[in-house]
């Protein structure tokens, strides 16, 4: 018998934490590697005996039974009666205990379960580490809250919300930086040709079989199984590379475990789809850009939910390429901050992939951009996107600088994702009123802040995330749709500045690494680059 | 019956934590508000049954009695024989659990006593604050 205990204390009281553990059909909210749970017969979440029925990650489907449930102790017991996994007579229990000193809470996991032999200290860790320690920070992101105490940067900051979206944590955007994220997800988990059915259509994707340099990405095999309930079956016609991709691969972020497929972005067509999927049909036109990872691929079976149908005038090339960053762009502008004309907005790395987006937007909006950045080329680049002015870093400072264009106003919005570096010099250059939007930190984590520092301005920050303004159909719906008509009327222009082979996705990395592109790059999976 | 409870996360590894508490004649090593203690009839603080017959620093006298003892919950469970608290039928349980995320302790106090109703509130934050939370301060003082 193999026993797992993972135990964690979350910065929020017993009750709170309890309301979601407590619905035992609720865990595909919150816990990272549960794709979709129905419950059988129209039993009840709290109804003994209810049997839940979902898959996970890597597509193996588990069926789990809730034994009991108790209110008064907190404590929750299941058993699987029939899984893909090897673990056999599991019963697992979690409990909830009160922190007095502090008003906290204790969770204790726990399981009991038979093995094949030799299998047992693999699936110990697994169990403990992709099911329980991930579905720890998934309760803290549904709460809001941050990641394990101490935690370093292979643990895993919280998947937000629990729906697919939101799985990868923070914004994905290709200049953004954000900190090490999403979970510890099942080794198994976007590894091409996990599953293999009946029907599955073989393809090629690239996989890494350990975190590394670029030189870790090679060719795989894949299969994309025949589409089950909910799902879409694409064969891709254009993948987009992002900075993320990058952080996948190194390891810096955790959304991939080796052996697995990186990509977050890609256009194509469909082949099938499931039962349940209404918006798409087999021959439609379609992009995502959305996590799980796994975008590198010829052909890809995903959620269908957050795949979109292209309108006729965009191509797929173009879409690969501008999805991740528009829809960014989009709520930055018009959802965190709804900009307006006459004001100041600032932008820093005007000339990266979501800033030039920005200018171009911002610009015809109405608005008076100034761009911050540290190049003449850069500085033109911004210029030509839109940008009125810009600030290079020279003898005054930025706050200085802002001020002196601006009369003494200040930005009233400023766009962020530089993080620890610019912080403090953003928070001087806001508008009384201003409104100061981080949405990464490429320089470093910003760290704890001093709220009163606001009280000078009345200002206000926003740290928004891409997960939570992309996590449904109908989101992705509004910002997509006003994304698609700004890309007709030419208020964003997009330009790829480079394409590879699919299977020549090391050389994309090392170039972006390096600095080199401009715009942005796509991957082709026909071989068909210019 | 009134019920006290209190928990708290100290930072240390259970194991250590236990080490300092299992010790049921240790209370003046570790409890701030203890001066003095000694097993009666000098047996081992380890063997159940025995009693404690301690002095806190305000000159008050008790006698407690170990009712359980396990090395293997880390958990000890013990009654009150004779206080000036004014409580009846008091039974009270300290039990540390580790907190694998991070190497440390939760641990939990609590009692469960009778005592005249108007007086509840107070012995409750009492024994919940002074006495629990007392200790968990104290332990997070020395082994934290």
């Amino acid at each position: 018998m193999v026993r797992v205990v993972r135990s964690t204390v979350l910065d929020a009281p017993v009750d709170a934490v309890w309301r979601i553990v407590r619905d035992f059909n609720g865990h595909d909210r919150w816990h990272p590697i549960v794709e979709r749970s129905v419950l059988e017969e129209g039993r009840r979440t709290d109804q003994i005996g209810a049997v839940r029925n979902f898959t996970i990650r890597s597509g193996e489907r588990v069926r789990e039974v809730l034994l009991s449930l108790s209110d008064r102790e907190r404590h929750l017991r299941y058993a699987i009666v029939e899984s893909e996994l090897p673990l056999r007579d599991y019963v697992a229990e979690f409990r909830l205990r009160p922190v007095t000193d502090g008003d906290r809470t204790f969770w204790t996991w726990s399981s009991r379960f038979r093995t094949p032999p030799g299998e047992e200290e693999a699936l110990a860790r697994l169990v403990g580490e992709a099911v329980y320690e991930a579905g720890f920070d998934g309760v803290r992101g549904a709460l809001g809250l941050r990641t394990a105490a101490g935690s370093g940067p292979s643990r895993a900051p919280p998947p937000s919300t629990g729906v697919p979206a939101s799985r990868a944590g923070d914004d994905p955007a290709p200049d953004s930086a954000p900190p090490p994220s999403g979970t510890r997800t099942t080794a198994a988990a976007s590894r091409p040709g996990s599953r293999s059915a009946a029907g599955a259509i073989e393809g090629e994707a690239m996989a890494i079989a350990r975190h590394g340099g670029p030189e870790v990405l090679r060719p795989a095999a894949t299969a994309a199984p025949r589409p089950g309930p909910g799902e879409v079956r694409i064969r891709q016609t254009a993948i987009g590379v992002n900075y993320i991709d990058v952080y996948c691969r190194t390891g810096y972020f955790d959304l991939v475990q080796p052996p697995g497929t990186l990509g977050m972005e890609a256009a194509g067509t469909v082949v099938d789809v499931g039962s349940g999927v209404r918006h798409l049909a087999p021959g439609r036109r379609v992009a995502y850009a959305c996590p799980p990872p796994g975008a590198y691929a010829t052909v890809r079976t995903m959620d269908a939910a957050l795949v979109v149908p292209l309108p006729d005038g965009l191509d797929d090339e173009t879409a690969a390429a501008v999805l991740l960053k528009g829809m960014s762009a989009e709520f930055l502008l018009h959802r965190v901050h709804r900009l307006e004309a006459g004001q100041t907005a600032l932008v820093f790395a005007p000339a990266g992939g979501v800033g030039r987006l920005l200018c171009q937007w911002a610009a015809h909006l109405g608005a008076r951009v100034i761009g911050a950045t540290s190049s003449d080329e850069k500085a033109r680049t911004a210029r030509a996107a839109g940008a009125h002015d810009v600030v290079l870093p020279g003898e005054a400072s930025l706050e200085d600088r802002i001020m002196e264009l601006t009369r003494g106003h200040g930005a009233d919005v400023i766009y962020d994702g530089v993080g620890r570096d610019s912080f403090a010099h953003s928070v001087a250059a806001l508008a009384v009123r201003g409104h100061l939007v981080s949405y990464g930190q490429a320089s470093g984590d910003i760290g704890p802040f001093d709220i009163g520092s606001l009280a000078a301005k009345s200002a206000t920050v926003s740290r928004p995330n891409f997960a939570h303004f992309t996590d449904t159909p109908e989101k992705v719906g509004a910002i997509t749709r006003r994304m698609f008509d700004a890309l007709e009327q030419r208020i964003l222009g997009v330009e790829i500045g480079a394409r590879y082979p699919l299977h020549e996705a090391a050389s994309a990395h090392r170039a972006l690494e390096a600095g080199e592109t401009t715009g942005s790059t796509i991957l082709l999976p026909e071989g068909s680059a210019r | 019956m009134a019920e006290a409870y209190a928990s708290s996360v100290i930072g240390a590894p259970a194991a250590r934590v236990w080490e300092r508490v299992r010790d049921f004649n240790g209370l003046p090593d570790w409890h701030p508000a203890i001066a003095e203690s000694r097993i009666e009839g000098g047996g081992p603080s380890d063997q159940v049954g025995c009693v404690r017959a301690f002095r806190l620093k305000d000159g008050s006298f008790l006698r407690e009695q170990l009712l359980a003892l396990s090395d293997f919950d880390f958990s000890v469970t013990y009654s009150i024989l004779e206080s000036p608290m004014g409580v009846e039928n008091y039974v009270a349980t300290l039990k540390l659990t580790p907190v694998t995320d991070g190497d440390r302790t939760f641990a939990e106090w609590s009692a469960e006593f009778d005592c005249p109703p108007e007086r509840e509130d107070e012995l409750v934050a009492l024994i919940a604050g002074d006495v629990f939370q007392g200790g968990f301060d104290a332990l997070e003082r020395t082994l934290g």
